[in-house]
């Protein structure tokens, strides 16, 4: 017997406004309108809603506003609302609790405490749009030095595998399955348009896109969905995923509603089967074991590609990392707290990890401190929001940034957190081709474009502002930024001096 | 070492900031040039220093101690100079030593003790690790000894600077009694610190010195890189960035000049994109590798070493850097009338592009003629 659970969202639709053309109805996948043809009524199951807000913004009369329903129990700032629902649901079904997208908790987000610089008087700030502002980012290994040939000056030094990105914001690994086939394309085309990279996530590759190889991430991961030579050997670089943010310590699961036979042909599993990714590699249980896949990737791949390591930040990630490169990672991926997920246990997302900001300090440190910084390039991940959030990660000690949600956001997300239940009705987080066609890959691509140009733009005004005119200068250039209203200890771990010191 | 530290940075900030006036001549046939026209050339420009630091770097003046290592030194206090001298005695052959020479004048006071050393590497330590090995004590002085720091190092040359304005300065050092083939001076305008002595320029390891103008944006972001390669930067300044950008490019990894010109200010990348293969291979690698030492932000700088005097300013051109030529002679200045004024004609002038070099070498016979470690 379910228990009587208020509904999150409340409906409000303006009778007067609804002109009764049901398209609210055809619309909600959670099934939350409905028309009765006898009262000429349209009603709605507000415990149903999940507050995506498709309805409303497809409402052409403007009749519907969905809003979030406080549940107004009695104040306690123990036993708030979110436990005594999370109680109800455990309660009803027994079960693990699953939700998707990334932590919603109020951990300490520190971009929001970090404050950039600005040139006055001693130096010039540069005016993007008069001067040049380069944004162009080599993602691989550096060699300690470079040779030149003693009687004609050419560079004997071969540059090892490098990934060309002309902004530093490339997309993160999302799987085929997580989200949907036109997902997937309006990112490949978008990442092509604009010069960065996609990521094909642990679901396989769709032999369709691999026309887009030279701007593709491959990924190996536990479940080692849709591996085979042809997959390796048409990326431009291979991810080894051991971690995620959302999920550290945690395989993955995709439910069988969402393995439809394109998703299924493309991860070589049966239709109809759930997909289970397990926690470890199980060829990893040790450093020498992510050295020998690392090596064994770059056997397969005869050296040309750059090999990338994922990892969650947890409470070592700079032992982790530096480990990792001295196995020959030729870059890192650290995906914080914050970062996103298709699906994952409410308490692991929720409890889990370390913000994206302390543990990438603590990894540029690490390796610079070893001297091994330049051997790999760091790529951040995990609540990227804004291009400011972008410039303070370089400034940490980034080379780069993975985006997802944000990414997701730009093509019509509202950040649900119902990626799990395959009922996506902005046709993003789903396989059901009939919400898939929802998402028109053209019109996605252009938003994902458009956003790329936008944080490009204002990544320029900020540089400009602080007087550099190439990204490389911000790398790890801590003193662009000042802390406002942290801790000493916290201050410490990110080697930011606070404001006004 | 607190105190040399706390004189650099009195307010503990993340680096310093300043700016200033740069000059350099070279007789490219090696002949020697008196003191006394520089310290003309920087007293025109005085209004790009405040008064808190001026110096110069002179090279070819001690041609009887042309093999051994002349260290020049300061100490706040008797103690440093027990300690070093200590030091200098237990890993180096002290071949000579004396104070450095210098006059009363009404202009400079607070002087610390200024002596210089010609000290010969003990046989054990192999000729071609002799330059390593000087570079580990002299940063041992600088780091570990209470007081004492070391303004240069090099063997046939020496650098004089101290707190004043730079005519100043040459003058109380009796400059215009040397005679060398190249000559560095700077005038310095520091904006967060009161000035020492050790933090006039010219900057200086071995033979190389470098004077700088400018306000690196990169600065933390340089700082971090050459901590990979071993450098303490414990200064807090621009400068000493850029002498060890120079150190670890040009003296340890032996890259020549215009590779080290690509590296700190590099060619734009639509400009690379228009080379031809094997440049755009040469500068993209060199980005990819050193993007590190890519000092962004307004600078002039004047690199030197015996032979060699290069003049080179950033990207974008933000901060004045003027060449000269005549004759033999060649000059850099960061105002072209600081040149007219001891040398009124000129074959030519002038200004070079960003990420340019200029560069005057010693002709080959004259290198012979002058000896140093050219």
């Amino acid at each position: 017997m379910p228990f009587f659970a208020p509904a999150q969202f409340i409906v409000d639709r303006d009778d007067a406004r609804c002109i009764r053309c049901k398209v609210c109805v055809n619309q909600c996948s959670f099934e939350v309108h409905s028309y009765d043809a006898e009262t000429d009524e349209v009603r709605s199951r507000d415990e149903r809603c999940v507050g995506c807000h498709r309805c409303e913004a497809l409402c052409p009369t403007r009749a519907l506003a969905v809003r979030f329903n406080p549940m107004e129990i009695r104040p306690n700032a123990n036993w708030r609302p979110e436990h005594i629902r999370d109680l109800q649901r455990q309660a009803d079904t027994g079960g693990v609790l699953l939700t998707g997208a990334g932590n919603d908790k109020p951990f300490r987000i520190y971009w929001d405490h970090l404050l950039l610089n600005a040139s006055q008087v001693t130096n010039p700030s540069i005016d993007p749009l008069r001067e040049p502002m380069e944004l162009r980012t080599f993602l691989g290994r550096k060699p300690d030095r470079l040779d030149f040939d003693d009687l004609d000056g050419e560079l004997t030094t071969e540059l090892g595998p490098q990934l060309v990105v002309e902004t530093p914001i490339v997309f993160s690994g999302m799987s085929y399955g997580a989200i949907s086939y036109n997902a997937h394309l309006a990112l490949n085309q978008a990442a092509q348009e604009f010069g960065t990279l996609y990521n094909t996530g642990e679901g396989g590759w769709p032999a369709e896109f691999r026309r887009f190889g030279n701007r593709t991430i491959v990924q190996c991961a536990s479940g080692r969905f849709g591996i085979d030579l042809d997959y390796l050997e048409s990326a431009a670089a291979v991810e080894i995923k051991i971690g995620q943010g959302a999920k550290p310590g945690i395989g993955g699961h995709l439910p069988a509603e969402k393995v439809t036979a394109p998703v299924a042909r493309t991860r070589m599993i049966p239709a109809g089967t759930d997909a289970l990714s397990p926690a470890p590699q199980h060829d990893i249980y040790s450093i020498e074991d992510l050295a020998m896949l690392i090596g064994a990737l770059k056997e397969a791949t005869g050296y040309a590609k750059p090999v990338c390591v994922k990892i969650s930040a947890v409470h070592n990630a700079a032992a982790i990392a530096s480990g990792a490169v001295r196995a020959g990672a030729d870059i890192i991926a650290i995906d914080g707290l914050r970062g996103g997920t298709g699906a994952a246990p409410k308490v692991i997302r929720d409890n889990v990890g370390i913000p994206i900001e302390l543990a990438l300090a603590a990894v540029h440190d690490r390796l610079v401190k070893e001297g091994i910084r330049n051997h790999a390039s760091i790529l951040a991940a995990g609540g990227i929001r804004s291009s400011a959030d972008v410039v303070k990660a370089i400034a940490l000690g980034a080379d780069a940034v993975y985006i997802g949600t944000a990414a997701l956001v730009a093509m019509g997300c509202t950040l649900c957190q119902m990626c799990y239940t395959g009922k996506c009705n902005w046709g993003i987080a789903v396989t059901d081709p009939w919400l898939t066609k929802r998402l028109n890959p053209d019109i996605a691509t252009r938003h994902l474009v458009n956003l790329l140009r936008a944080w490009s733009l204002e990544i320029k005004e900020m540089l400009g502002g602080m007087g550099i005119n190439a990204i490389e200068s911000l790398r790890g250039n801590r003193l662009q930024l000042r802390g406002v209203g942290l801790e000493d200890w916290e201050l410490k771990v990110l080697g930011v001096r606070g404001a006004g010191a | 070492m607190t105190s040399v530290a706390k004189l650099q940075n009195p307010y503990g900030d993340g680096k310093l900031i300043e700016s200033c006036g740069l000059f350099g001549m070279m007789d490219t046939s090696g002949r020697p040039l008196r003191g006394r026209d520089i310290l003309k050339a920087m007293a025109n420009m005085r209004d790009r220093g405040n008064g808190l630091g001026g110096g110069f770097a002179a090279y070819g003046i001690y041609p009887e101690f042309r093999e051994e290592y002349a260290f020049h030194l300061m100490y706040e206090h008797e103690e440093g100079r027990k300690r070093t001298e200590a030091f200098l005695r237990s890993h180096f052959k002290v071949v000579h030593h004396e104070a450095i020479p210098h006059r009363a004048t009404a202009e400079i006071d607070g002087a610390p003790i200024l002596r210089r050393y010609f000290l010969r590497v003990e046989k054990g330590v192999a000729r071609a690790g002799q330059d390593d090995y000087v570079v580990k004590k002299v940063m041992a002085i600088n780091t570990g000894i209470d007081g004492a720091y070391v303004f240069s190092s090099g063997k046939d040359m020496g650098v004089f600077k101290g707190v004043g304005y730079p005519e100043d300065i040459g003058r109380y050092y009796c400059l215009d009694d040397y005679e060398g083939y190249l000559w560095v001076g700077h005038s310095r305008f520091p904006t967060n610190t009161p000035g020492w002595w050790g933090g006039a320029h010219p900057f200086s390891i071995l033979d190389w010195t470098v004077v700088h103008n400018g306000e690196l944006s990169s600065y933390d972001t340089n700082r971090w890189f050459l901590e990979m390669y071993g450098y303490a930067c414990t200064m807090q300044t621009d400068t000493e960035v850029l002498a060890y950008g120079v150190d670890l490019l040009a003296r340890r990894h032996r890259l020549p000049v215009e590779t080290l010109a690509a590296v700190f200010a590099p060619p734009l990348w639509e400009a690379i994109d228009r080379m031809s293969e094997r440049e755009r291979r040469r500068h993209a690698t060199l980005r990819a590798t050193f993007g590190g030492l890519l000092m962004n932000g307004p600078f002039s700088i004047i690199v030197a070493h015996h032979g060699e005097m290069i003049g080179l300013a950033d990207r974008i051109r933000l901060r004045p850097l003027v060449a000269a030529r005549r004759g033999d002679l060649v000059f850099l200045s960061s105002e072209e009338s600081a040149i007219r004024v001891i040398s009124p004609k000129l074959d030519a002038t002038w200004i070079p592009s960003g990420g340019e070099p200029v560069i005057a070498r010693l002709r080959p016979v004259a290198a012979e003629a002058v000896g140093g470690n050219a």
